[in-house]
C-alpha cells in the first residue's frame, strides 16, 4: 500500500473535501472536524461521481413519529440516486455488509516526518471544482526522493506544514 | 436510421448494435419567455399575470416535493449554472455525445400546460411547447425527437394538435400524463387515439401530472417515496382501462408506451384481468380475446427506473411476459433518477435481447 499526498491540512477546511488521483484511482477525501476521511469517487450502483453529492446527516427513528437527527455532515448522498455512505467507513446504509464505496486509510503527518521518511510518498493534484476534466496524476515531490520522469517537477514544500496522507 | 459510428463514445454500451436510443429526457425552459414567440399576446399576459393553474387543490410548487432539486441529478446544471436539461450545448456535452446516443425522445414536463384547469391556458401552452422543442432543440440537433405535447383534457383540441402535426417527422409521439381527470380508456379521451392513429403515431404515457384526485383509492399519502411508488398503481388503472374500454379493439393499429412507470406489474395485470374476464366476460363483450392478449399487443414499457430485484431471473420472468421486443431504454436525463445504459440494463439480460432493448424495439415502435 503506498502513501500518497493529498495537500495541506488547510487545504481541505472542516466540511470540506478535495478529489484526487492516485495509483490510477480518483478518490475523494474528506475532512470531518479535523478528521480525515478517503473514498472512492465512484457509487458502487451506477458509477456516478461521489464527489459531486451532498454532505447530510443520519436520520433514524426508533418508532413512527419519533425520529432523530445526528452526524451531521457524516453521510455522503450520491448525486444521482441519494444512496446513503458512511463517510467514516464507506458502508451503506440500507445495505452495510454488501453496498459499500472502498474507503481508503487517511491521516495526518508532518511535512517533516514525510521529508525524513525513507518510504516514498507522492502529492496529488486535481481539484473537485473542476469534475468535468480528469484529476490530475499523481506527480513526484522535490524533496522526497522520487527516481523518474518528473523529476524536473518541482513543488515548493514547507515541511514544517502538515499534510493529509491517503493510504491506497 | 442508418447508424454510423465513427468515433466511439465513451459512455455507450457495447451491446447497443442496433442503436441507442432514449425515450424519455426532459428539457426545460430556463425561462418563460422562451415560449414567448410561440403563444398570442392574450395567452401570454394570462400566462404571466395568472400563472399555472394544476388540476390540484392548495398548493404551490409541487405536492410532493422531490428529493433533489428540480428533480435532477446534481451534476446536471450547466457550467454557467444553467438549470438541467435547459442548455443545449451542455445537454450534448453531457449526455447525448457522452452516451452516443442515436435518437433521444423528449418529453417536456412542468410547465407544459398539460393538465392545467384552463382549458385556453392548457391548448395555448401546449401548442407553444411543441413548437419550442422545435426551435431550440429538435431543428439544433437532429438526434432528438420532439413529442406533440397535447392538452388531453381538452381532447378536441388535442386532436387538432396533433393534426397540425401530421407528416412532420421531427415528432415521434403523442404525449400523455398518467394521472388524468378520468381513466384514459374513457371515451371523452377518444379523439385522441383517433386523430393519432390517423397520423401514425404511438401514444407516450408518462408517469406524473395533476389528476385532481387523490392519488390513491385511500386518499393523500404522506411521503415522496409513497407517490414514486404510487406511479406503478396509476399506471396499472391507465391500461386496465385501455384494454377494458376497448380503445384497441376500435383503434387496432394504436401502440401505448407506459414511461417510468415501472413494469413489474405488468404479468400480475394481466393475470388478474383474464381471470375476472374469464367470470365477467359479458359485461365488457366488446372484448374480443383475453385481456392480457391485448396488453402484449399494445402495450410497451421503458425501463427507467428499472426494477433491480435480487435476483435476476424475476428481472427477466417479468421482461418475458411482457415482450421482449415491447421493452425500450430510457434514461430520464436529467432527473435524480436517471439510469447510465452502461449498467442500468444488467448484462445477465442476453446481449441480442439488450440490443434490442436499446434499439431495435425502439426504432420499430417510433419506426425511426
Amino acid at each position: 500500500m503506498a502513501r500518497h499526498i493529498v495537500g495541506a491540512v488547510d487545504e481541505i477546511p472542516p466540511g470540506g473535501r478535495k478529489l484526487v488521483e492516485a495509483d490510477g484511482k480518483k478518490i475523494v477525501v474528506f475532512n470531518l472536524g479535523g478528521e480525515f476521511f478517503a473514498l472512492l469517487d465512484r457509487c458502487p450502483h451506477q458509477g456516478s461521481a461521489l464527489s459531486g453529492g451532498i454532505l447530510c446527516g443520519l436520520t433514524l427513528s426508533d418508532e413512527p413519529g419519533r425520529y432523530h437527527f445526528s452526524r451531521a455532515g457524516e453521510m455522503l448522498r450520491c448525486p444521482w440516486h441519494n444512496w446513503e455512505f458512511d463517510i467514516r467507513t464507506g458502508k451503506s446504509w440500507f445495505d452495510p455488509r454488501r453496498t459499500k464505496v472502498r474507503a481508503f486509510p487517511a491521516h495526518v503527518e508532518t511535512g517533516a516526518a514525510l521529508a525524513s521518511d525513507p518510504r516514498r510518498a507522492q502529492a496529488q493534484g486535481g481539484d473537485v471544482a473542476d469534475q468535468t476534466e480528469p484529476a490530475t496524476p499523481s506527480m513526484s515531490v522535490d524533496g522526497i526522493a522520487v527516481e523518474g520522469p518528473y523529476r524536473a517537477e518541482t513543488f515548493p514544500v514547507k515541511i514544517e506544514a502538515d499534510y493529509v496522507v491517503v493510504e491506497v | 436510421m442508418n447508424i454510423i459510428r465513427p468515433i466511439a463514445a465513451p459512455g455507450r454500451p457495447a451491446a447497443a448494435t442496433l442503436g441507442l436510443v432514449d425515450c424519455d429526457i426532459h428539457p426545460r425552459c430556463a425561462d418563460l419567455g422562451e415560449y414567448r414567440p410561440f403563444m398570442t399576446d392574450a395567452m401570454w399576459h394570462r400566462l404571466t399575470t395568472y400563472g399555472i393553474h394544476a388540476r390540484h387543490g392548495f398548493h404551490k410548487g409541487y405536492p410532493f416535493p422531490k428529493a433533489a432539486p428540480l428533480a435532477s441529478r446534481r451534476d446536471a446544471w450547466g457550467p454557467q449554472g444553467q438549470p438541467p436539461a435547459s442548455d443545449l450545448g451542455f445537454v450534448q456535452k453531457q449526455f447525448l455525445d457522452h452516451y452516443g446516443l442515436d435518437v433521444g425522445v423528449l418529453n417536456p414536463l412542468q410547465p407544459s400546460g398539460q393538465g392545467d384547469v384552463s382549458d385556453d391556458l392548457s391548448v395555448a401552452l401546449a401548442h407553444a411547447v411543441n413548437e419550442w422543442q422545435l426551435a431550440h432543440w429538435v431543428d439544433h440537433d437532429a438526434r432528438l425527437r420532439a413529442s406533440i405535447v397535447v392538452p388531453y383534457e381538452d381532447a378536441a383540441a388535442s386532436a387538432a394538435e396533433i393534426r397540425k402535426r401530421a407528416g412532420d417527422a421531427r415528432f415521434c409521439q403523442v404525449l400523455l400524463m398518467s394521472r388524468t381527470s378520468e381513466p384514459l380508456g374513457r371515451k371523452r379521451y377518444w379523439p385522441i387515439y383517433e386523430a393519432a392513429a390517423e397520423v401514425g403515431l404511438p401514444i407516450g404515457i408518462h408517469a406524473f401530472g395533476f389528476s385532481g384526485n387523490a392519488m390513491t383509492n385511500g386518499g393523500w399519502p404522506s411521503f415522496y417515496v409513497e407517490e414514486v411508488q404510487e406511479h406503478a398503481t396509476s399506471a396499472q388503472a391507465q391500461v386496465a382501462s385501455f384494454v377494458v374500454e376497448g380503445v384497441f379493439e376500435r383503434f387496432p393499429a394504436l401502440k401505448i408506451l407506459m414511461i417510468e412507470c415501472g413494469f413489474g406489474w405488468m404479468p400480475s395485470l394481466g393475470w388478474r384481468l383474464d381471470n375476472n374476464w374469464k367470470r365477467l366476460r359479458d359485461e365488457v363483450p366488446h372484448l374480443k380475446r383475453a385481456p392480457s392478449e391485448y396488453m402484449r399487443e399494445h402495450v410497451y414499457v421503458s425501463t427507467q427506473p428499472i426494477e433491480e430485484p435480487a435476483k435476476g431471473e424475476h428481472l427477466l420472468d417479468a421482461m418475458e411476459w411482457i415482450g421482449w421486443d415491447r421493452i425500450l431504454y430510457a434514461s430520464d436525463y436529467p432527473h435524480w433518477d436517471f439510469d447510465d445504459p452502461r449498467i442500468a440494463i444488467p448484462s445477465f439480460i442476453p446481449l441480442e435481447k439488450r440490443a434490442a432493448i436499446f434499439g431495435g424495439n425502439a426504432r420499430g415502435f417510433y419506426r425511426l
